[in-house]
């Protein structure tokens, strides 16, 4: 009974269409010779592999609003911070390849007339460390902030108004050149991974494989997660919260796991962002670039998991294709589709697809997707 | 005929000459300028000065204008006109013989134009020509100024001037080699009674050959004049963090009967803001076009379309959208993002990107020096309109019928359904009132702030701050809440600059949220979730 929910018929889809696109994109962009119409170009596979990114972002913002009801309007942060751990081991790999060829200090260092390394970025030349602070770094700030905010109760509107806060806070703090990442320009001009060139075609196929591949074991964790008793309790939180905690259950200790949990998972998203996309700067806390996550989550169908992954492959191939051919009516179509699904689609593209099957197979069956939106007592 | 015309040329050329030889000290220093000498000139600008003919102030304006002209051993004076005129007789000059030049300048040259023109001007009949030259006396600190200073101040009556021509002197005197210890003391105390910033540049940048006891008195006076600085600076920096304040209290107050009375945070509210910022641009457009004699009175015709524009919209908005998300903040949350997105580049793509001018009417220009703080107009204009909002919100709140149906959906809205209150009804007015009061704010905002589609981002996260911070269903709260951000934020800045203040402000009010989740005035209830 317990593995038996981890592989139903959605977990296995999602499975399978990830393995046919990890198999697939680097077949049709590799194996397909260029000109035939399955060809797929090479600037096309970091775009592909940045959406996968962005997609695991949503799974995270899912995992916690979907599942647990808390709205993060800074997960951007998450994300962002895992996409500086990042940064700056391959910033670190440049070496003396810089316009400067400094063997230590990145070029931003040298043209501030900077002498010696900061503190905090000693250890990222090696890649162990430098992932794991992909994990640690945001993991422990949403912990310090979560233990914080869960402890004494803020929830609903005021929760996500300070998260907002805090990824403002923090993108004030990443514009100063003082902070020792870059400033208003952040981290650039990366030259190796692991030492594969990051430019290479096939260093982008690989870290395009790589991501669909930890996108997939996101999706896995998040299953077992909310199919777990663990994963019931957050249900019941996000349900009745005070019901729960009256039931007896430490509901900020349940709140501060699935919040830190679902923190690592966004900076392991910036994690591998960064090198496909090959620059990462402080706009990327910008609020606003939290709130569309939620709308990605909100599209697809909150509380799916698999929706999440499907809003954000959407809305962002949407974006793509608007701001090349539309670039005038691309935030007229977001803002109306922010519109549209919290007014016509409040369970989003699963949500309804799952009514309509419902309806027309009239067959009474246990529902999949724990049910959303239930009012909160008062 | 040549002949005789270069003759009787020749003849007056002589009658001039001869006429200088036997007049006065002015006459006699005007040929100095034509010697193209830069000591010369600086001689002559002296003696002209000092030799009270009424045509100097003319020749030496002339010479800083570039307009005193020389040519065969005289010199003229260009009007405005094009017309000449000599600068000896005063007689007008059709037609002068040889090529003409004007007086050569160097910065020593124009430094002694100014002191001679200060001291020229002491005795203007206007006070405000007197006041001026008084100060241009103060920055030359020219010595040779010193007795139509000392005359000057005889014959003063109005207080200001009289004021400037003493501190003027002081700063000669201090400045003066030779002026006894006794002179200098006394202006030292001078200077510390005039306690600004160029007093204290003079009293602690004293010449070497200043006497001992001068020093230190001066250091003395240095001193005080610091502390009395910095407590004004205080002031100061209290004053800008009140105006900071208002404009906090401007683009919140509307955000917390909105948020008050539905616990929606309503996203868009930035964009009323700046729908109110736009309209005030379009009434100043059509002024300009057509009533141009009004343009004085167009932020005061512009607040009643500001808040029908920002107010329709928003009343538009809850009938359209709000409306059917009862009971789902979160989601409308969502909604009114998207909303402000539309807003944003629905104005982008009617108006451009570009910021929009949007002119200041006369009487909101300048400032009013108070002590040594210097307040501007129009952030007093400000600060007054926002207090009287709030004034009047306050008074709509506490004595209107609406006002009392906000109050009750606010703390219960249940209850306020049991008793005959028709809520849906006054929420649709609620969120008509706070969006018009964003449309007030934006044209109070459009004075200092760039009119642009982004102009409501700017404000939003700092309102969120505001209302979180003061506690909803109050709107002292939120009067609390943006003085004490704006306060706190313009004292920080001194120490730790705009953006760690800023950050540091951030760090404080999530910290504050942790101990009192509701706000400052948060209202008590007795359900567990509200």
């Amino acid at each position: 009974m317990r593995t038996q929910y981890l592989f139903d018929r959605q977990t296995v889809l999602v499975l399978s269409i990830l393995a046919a696109a990890a198999i697939l994109v680097p077949a049709m962009n590799g194996l397909v010779p260029p000109g035939s119409a399955l060809h797929l170009s090479d600037h096309l596979v970091p775009l592909l592999g940045k959406y996968v990114c962005l997609a695991l972002l949503a799974l995270s913002v899912d995992l916690i609003w979907g599942f647990c009801g808390i709205l993060s309007l800074g997960h951007g942060a998450f994300f962002a911070l895992g996409g500086y751990a990042m940064g700056m081991y391959l910033m670190r790999q440049i070496g003396p390849r810089g316009a400067y060829a400094d063997p230590i200090l990145p070029d931003f260092m040298v043209f501030l007339n900077w002498k010696e390394l900061p503190w905090f970025w000693h250890g990222f030349d090696w890649f162990p460390f430098a992932a794991l602070m992909v994990l640690l770094v945001p993991g422990a700030l949403a912990l310090v902030f979560g233990w914080f905010a869960f402890r004494s109760r803020v929830t609903g509107v005021y929760f996500s108004i300070i998260t907002q806060a805090m990824t403002f806070a923090l993108m004030l703090a990443f514009f100063r050149n003082d902070m020792g990442l870059g400033g208003n320009n952040g981290l650039t001009d990366f030259k190796e991974v692991l030492g594969f060139p990051v430019q290479a075609g096939s260093t982008r196929v690989v870290l395009f494989v790589l991501s669909v591949l930890v996108l997939a074991g996101g999706y896995l964790l998040c299953r077992w997660v909310v199919g777990s008793t663990f994963g019931k309790v957050l249900v019941a939180v996000r349900d009745a919260e005070s019901r729960t905690r009256f039931l007896g259950y430490r509901v900020e200790h349940y709140k501060l796991a699935v919040f830190t949990l679902s923190a690592m998972l966004a900076g392991v998203a910036g994690a591998l962002y960064v090198p496909q996309v090959g620059i990462i700067n402080p706009s990327e806390f910008a609020p606003a670039n939290s709130i569309e996550v939620v709308i990605w989550v909100a599209v697809g169908g909150r509380g799916t998991l698999a929706g999440a992954i499907l809003g954000a492959l959407l809305v962002n191939a949407g974006k793509t294709w608007f701001t090349a051919a539309l670039p005038e009516f691309w935030l007229f179509a977001l803002g109306g589709l922010f519109v549209f699904v919290t007014l016509f689609m409040p369970r989003g593209i699963l949500g309804a697809a799952g009514d309509l099957w419902e309806r027309s197979s009239r067959r009474l069956r246990t529902r999949r997707s724990p049910q959303p939106f239930t009012q909160a007592a008062e | 005929m040549i002949v005789l015309r270069k003759f009787l040329r020749a003849f007056l050329l002589l009658l001039g000459m001869a006429s200088a030889a036997l007049a006065g000290p002015y006459e006699e220093a005007l040929p100095r300028f034509t010697s193209d000498s830069y000591a010369d000139t600086d001689a002559a600008i002296g003696a002209v000065a000092a030799s009270g003919n009424p045509l100097a102030v003319d020749v030496i304006e002339a010479l800083r204008d570039g307009r005193l002209l020389v040519g065969s051993g005289q010199v003229f004076i260009r009007r405005a006109s094009g017309d000449l005129i000599n600068a000896a007789t005063g007689q007008a000059w059709g037609n002068p013989a040889g090529e003409l030049k004007p007086v050569r300048l160097n910065n020593r040259v124009r430094r002694a134009i100014e002191a001679a023109l200060g001291s020229l001007t002491l005795l203007n009949p206007d006070a405000a020509k007197r006041l001026e030259a008084a100060r241009a006396v103060f920055r030359s600190r020219d010595e040779a100024a010193l007795p139509a200073l000392e005359k000057a101040i005889a014959q003063e009556s109005h207080v200001p001037v009289r004021n400037a021509l003493e501190t003027a002197r002081a700063a000669i005197l201090l400045s003066k080699q030779d002026a006894p210890p006794t002179q200098k003391l006394t202006a030292v105390q001078t200077l510390r009674d005039r306690s600004d910033q160029e007093a204290l540049a003079l009293l602690s940048n004293l010449p070497a050959h200043a006497p001992p006891e001068v020093v230190a008195a001066a250091g003395k006076a240095a001193d005080g004049i610091r502390a009395r600085l910095a407590f004004w600076q205080a002031f100061q920096n209290v004053w800008y963090g009140i105006s900071l304040g208002s404009v906090l209290l401007l683009a919140a107050i509307g955000l917390a009967i909105t948020f008050g009375t539905m616990s929606v945070i309503n996203m868009a509210h930035g964009e009323m803001v700046m729908l109110g910022a736009y309209t005030t641009f379009m009434v100043q457009e059509l002024i300009r076009s057509y009533f141009p004699g009004l343009f004085g009175a167009s932020l005061l015709i512009a607040l009643p379309l500001a808040f029908l524009v920002a107010g329709s919209v928003g009343v538009l908005l809850e009938r359209t959208v709000i409306r059917f998300l009862y009971g789902r903040p979160l989601e409308t949350l969502l909604a009114t993002w998207g909303i402000s997105l539309i807003l944003q580049q629905g104005v982008r793509t009617i108006f451009g990107p570009t910021n929009r001018e949007v002119g200041t009417p006369a009487w909101m220009s300048g400032a009013l020096d108070v002590g040594a703080m210097s307040l501007t107009y129009n952030r007093i204009a400000i600060v007054v309109f926002a207090f009287s909002v709030f004034a009047i919100l306050l008074l709509v709140l506490r004595y209107t019928s609406l006002g009392l149906y906000v109050r009750a959906v606010t703390q219960n809205r249940r209850m306020a359904g049991s008793m005959g209150i028709r809520t849906s009804r006054v929420d649709a007015l609620a969120f008509g009132l706070g969006s018009g009061v964003a449309g007030i704010a934006g044209v109070a905002l459009s004075q200092i702030d760039n009119v642009s589609p982004n102009l409501g981002q700017g404000y939003i996260i700092d309102s969120f701050m505001v209302v979180v911070f003061g506690g909803v269903g109050n709107l002292w709260g939120t009067l609390v809440g943006a003085m004490t951000l704006g306060i706190a934020n313009k004292l920080l800045e001194p120490y730790a600059g705009a953006v760690l203040g800023k950050i540091a402000l951030l760090i404080a009010i999530i910290v504050f949220i942790q101990r009192r989740p509701r706000g400052l005035f948060a209202l008590k209830g007795r359900v567990v979730e509200a």
